[in-house]
């Protein structure tokens, strides 16, 4: 096995993002030919991290640690385990894609979009890697810089307050946490004698039960809670997401919001178990509460790009509704959701960037019949949107399926509720599709549209090839992660039952 | 008889060293050649990275003098390499900037070297009169040094009204000292702390306390007496806001925690209380009024009120952890500053320096480099990772919340959530907006650039890798807590 080879999918996007600084601006073919290289080695890379993964043990693999503040007690520690894996594939597999599909839509300062879309990719796995506290905070919001250009440089009309609340948003959420950590810091510190940030080792500590761990658990959760989002705190999302250029919107959706749902997973269960009981029926309301008011909302939006990032609001409900059910099935859907979503979100927001390059509007009306004009367009975007509305056979399905498992065990009327949000689901995502694709062809400018190019075939067939095999054959992606999960909720029930002790 | 003191020249050096440079440059300025005054410039730099290895190779020492007036500590050295880094700094940019000013003069260097002396005591003042001398050999050269656009009547406000509340706060921190003195009989720091742990209830001693926080309040900025600084920021050339931002600040907070953590730790529930207020007031005031400023100095002005605020809160943690925190937070913080003024030094607009954020509009595009430099200082002043400024709120808040002042930490996480608001709009103009008319251009200077190199590369450095200054500063307030 290659020595340090997490550390290289994490740090290689970085490196080449330094790299090409050293690049003149005027070759911009080389800039982008440059990335793609970039983030296609660091996928090749994380396959490793799959083919090297031991399914079947719960605890953290390809572990890197080398001190870096000792007096402080954080340290460069680094690893993965069957939840974090997945979305650093996810991460890896969908960062070329974004690129390339950048190919054309991004043309001025095409040096500082690849640089920014390389260090983003760096940010975004260092939070699935982290295991250190400080590590985590400084990846969580380092992160935000890239994305805030992406959005705000090259995204549309209004991308300037886009980006703008976006970035407020996410670091008044995460300045609460910056507290709570240093909070958790110096208590586990006090009552352990080990001051340290280090995630397995503060993880193994019982927080006391009580005003202490519940503050801790909201100032986490709120962090996360903005980052999924969760209803109420999803209102930076629309704006980002349709100001975003499409690349943006890719990663933004298809890894971004995982971040949030991640933070749940690896430290607000593990870490404030009897806050998370506590708390657990509020964040199960919202999660279903989302999932119904997204789908009600996607319905009425006459944009496309829209719609499909207020579907993001209803699906990432799915996924909160899984992990808050706090059993295996539930869980494990949500961590497979997110890469679901991640998958057909991503494709979505990608196809919608296609016809958007072609037409320059998003607006449903002035679409109609595109089958007749462009029918591979039309066949590929139909698999993506079935996917997205959870058809059996395709991955949407899998996750929905094993959420609903989940919580119907825990609380039945919540789960029939949600059920109404696959319902609406399909409503508003196949009358979009009647709206854009049948009939008859309404605008004379729609005849004229191409195709699907080679190069957008390249983007959408890797997707649409995971959409295939997650909804066929789940269990090569479910296998890994089962493990962690089963290992995750003995921790929660044995250390929510040791503190009420 | 009065015994004359010993003197020992060896605890003053680097002061001593940055002051002879000031009286040579004083001397070379009246020689040939007139026209350039670049060799002025080096004397002057020369004699600051002078003052700057004496100080390091001084570390670890502990040299008193003048009957125990004036102490060499770590702590003293530390702040000597703040200090001189910043002074160094603020030279190098001057160079350019004061010739295409057109107020080229021998005695800028001369004064700024003065004023950097002056800090330089400050830091190792151990006695309350050593520190009155201090502060006004650094106020006064500052004065003048703020009102040297002689021309430009902002230039007159901020002269006058830096002067005449400098003056009123230099008498304020008389008057502090007085009644200390009459409380304790002494105004040797040390033996203050004695008397002060003797009898800490003593009203006097906690009246001449609060009138020496006024004092100091003022020379830091924090509000509620920070009402000259957003003048003289703007008023005075940017190299001295600089140095009034880094420098200054830095030597006035030397002596601040000196005295309430090695002085009067006897009553620190009193001055801790007061610091709460302070703190919490400064930096929410910090941050609120700069959202609303459209001048790029103003702005700062605002935002170094603001960092102010956040020191304060390490200040009021106390202990090793919230001193060391203060400490490393100064030192980044004099690295951002000290850069973010200098990128201003650089840009033109018509000729004329270019202050209003919207000058700055589409310098992403035209000086990438300038634009990416400013961009890392601002993301620095937010406190996003991994750069200073980040470390140092992490040190500063997590040392608040060692202490208990979890509330006073939640005020201040919240409020660099808002500060994010305005350091990004200066980025949003850089990079997301066209300009509008015309717009700032970079007038080039070798030495403005090499200085901007220093900052930047300090502040990645000090981001990536803060442990060894961290520990430094820990090491630097041990014998502060003696």
């Amino acid at each position: 096995m290659t020595p340090h080879v997490l550390s290289i999918v994490t740090l290689l996007p970085l490196a080449g993002a330094l790299v090409l600084t050293l690049v003149p601006r005027r070759l911009d073919q080389v800039l982008r030919v440059g990335a793609l290289i970039v983030s296609l080695a660091a996928f090749a890379a994380s396959i490793r991290l799959y083919t090297g993964f031991d399914g079947s043990s719960a605890s953290y693999q390809f572990e890197e640690q080398v001190a870096w503040m000792p007096s402080l007690g954080a340290s460069y520690h680094i690893g993965i385990d069957g939840i974090s894996l997945l979305l650093v594939l996810l991460t890896t597999l969908l960062m070329p894609i974004a690129l390339a599909s950048a190919w054309h839509a991004i043309e001025d300062r095409t040096k500082e979009f690849v640089i920014a879309m390389l260090v983003l990719e760096t940010g975004m796995v260092g939070v699935f890697v982290s295991l250190d506290l400080f590590l985590f905070l400084v990846f969580w919001e380092a992160m935000l810089i890239p994305m805030y250009f992406v959005i705000g440089v090259w995204g549309g009309a209004n991308r300037i307050y886009a980006a703008v609340k976006f970035v407020l948003y996410t670091m008044a959420g995460s300045a609460l946490m910056l507290v709570a950590i240093l909070a958790l810091y110096y208590r586990h510190g006090v009552a352990t004698g080990t001051f340290t940030f280090d995630v397995p080792i503060v993880t193994r500590w019982v927080v006391p039960a009580g005003l202490g761990q519940n503050l801790m658990f909201l100032a986490f959760a709120l962090a996360f809670a903005i980052k999924v989002p969760l209803f109420p705190f999803h209102t930076w999302l629309p704006d980002a997401h349709v100001e975003a250029p499409t690349a943006g919107s890719v990663i933004l959706a298809g890894v971004l919001l995982k971040m949030g749902t991640y933070g749940f997973l690896r430290f607000s269960l593990p870490i404030f178990p009897d806050a998370s009981l506590t708390f657990g029926p509020i964040v199960l309301a919202l999660a279903v509460f989302g999932i119904v008011y997204g789908a009600w909302v996607s319905t009425v939006q006459p944009d496309l790009k829209k719609l499909v990032a207020y579907s993001s609001v209803s699906h990432l409900g799915f996924v909160m509704l899984g992990i808050f059910t706090l059993n295996v099935q539930g869980l494990v859907g949500g961590v497979i959701q997110m890469i679901n979503h991640g998958l057909s979100t991503g494709a979505l927001f990608l196809m919608v960037g296609m016809i958007y390059e072609r037409r320059h509007t998003r607006l449903i009306a002035d679409f109609g019949g595109l089958w007749k004009v462009i029918p591979a367009f039309s066949a590929l975007f139909l698999v993506v949107v079935l996917s997205s509305l959870g058809l059996p056979g395709l991955n949407g399905f899998v996750g929905e399926f094993l959420i609903l498992i989940g919580a119907f065990q825990t609380n039945r009327g919540l789960a029939a509720l949600a059920l109404t949000g696959i319902i609406f689901a399909a409503v508003y995502l196949l009358w979009m599709y009647q709206r854009v694709i049948f009939g008859e062809v309404t605008h004379e400018e729609n005849r004229g549209l191409r195709d699907l190019s080679l190069r957008e075939w390249a983007l959408i067939v890797p997707l649409v090839i995971f959409i295939v095999w997650i909804g066929v054959y789940p269990t090569v992606f479910t296998g890994p992660t089962e493990a962690t999960v089963e290992a995750l909720i003995a921790q929660v029930q044995s250390k929510a039952s040791v503190a009420l002790r | 008889m009065i015994p004359a003191p010993p003197i020992s020249l060896a605890v003053l050096a680097p002061a001593l060293i940055v002051m002879g440079a000031g009286c040579l440059v004083l001397l070379l300025d009246l020689l040939p050649p007139r026209a350039s005054k670049v060799h002025l410039a080096t004397v002057a730099l020369l004699g600051v990275v002078a003052a700057l290895l004496t100080s390091l190779a001084a570390w670890g020492g502990r040299g008193r003098g003048f009957r125990d007036m004036v102490i060499l500590d770590n702590y003293a050295l530390f702040f000597h390499v703040v200090i001189c880094y910043g002074a160094a700094l603020i030279v190098l940019l001057s160079i350019d900037y004061l010739r295409r000013s057109g107020v080229e003069s021998g005695e800028y260097y001369a004064l700024v070297l003065f004023s950097t002396s002056g800090m330089l005591l400050l830091t190792s003042a151990s006695d309350l009169i050593v520190v009155f001398l201090a502060i006004e050999l650094m106020s006064l050269s500052l004065y003048v040094l703020s009102g040297l656009f002689k021309g430009r009547r902002q230039a007159g406000e901020a002269s006058m009204k830096y002067f005449l509340l400098g003056a009123f706060a230099s008498a304020f921190l008389l008057y502090g000292i007085a009644l200390l003195y009459g409380a304790t009989g002494t105004t040797n720091i040390d033996r203050i702390a004695a008397a002060a742990a003797a009898a800490p209830h003593d009203t006097l001693l906690i009246a001449g306390l609060g009138l020496l926080l006024v004092g100091f309040g003022f020379k830091i900025s924090s509000a509620p007496f920070h009402m000259w600084a957003p003048d003289v920021y703007e008023g005075a050339p940017t190299s001295v806001t600089a140095l009034i931002a880094t420098g200054s600040k830095a030597a006035v907070f030397a002596v601040l925690v000196r005295l309430l953590l090695s002085g009067v730790r006897a009553v620190q529930a009193d001055w801790t209380a007061v610091l709460w207020v302070l703190a919490a007031l400064t930096m929410t005031l910090g941050n609120v009024v700069a959202i609303a400023q459209s001048n790029l100095k103003r702005m700062l002005a605002y935002s170094s009120i603001a960092h102010v605020g956040y020191m304060l809160v390490g200040l009021a943690a106390g202990g090793a952890a919230g001193a060391g925190a203060v400490l490393f937070y100064l030192l980044a913080y004099t690295f951002t500053t000290a850069g973010t003024f200098g990128v201003i030094t650089l840009c033109v607009r018509a000729g004329e320096e270019a202050v209003d954020v919207r000058d700055y509009a589409g310098l992403g595009r035209r000086h990438p480099v300038l634009a990416f430099a400013l961009a890392l200082l601002l993301l620095s002043l937010v406190g996003i990772p991994p750069l200073a400024g980040f470390v140092g709120k992490f040190y500063l808040f997590g040392a608040a919340v060692r202490a208990g002042f979890v509330w006073l930490t939640v005020l201040g996480v919240l409020n660099s959530a808002v500060a994010a608001y305005y350091y990004l709009r200066v980025i949003v103009t850089m990079y997301m907006q066209e300009p509008d008319g015309q717009s700032a251009s970079v007038a080039p200077s070798f030495a403005g650039g090499l200085a901007l190199t220093i900052a930047v590369i300090g502040v990645v450095l000090l981001g990536l890798m803060p442990a060894p200054f961290v520990d430094l500063a820990q090491v630097a307030v041990a014998p502060l807590l003696r």
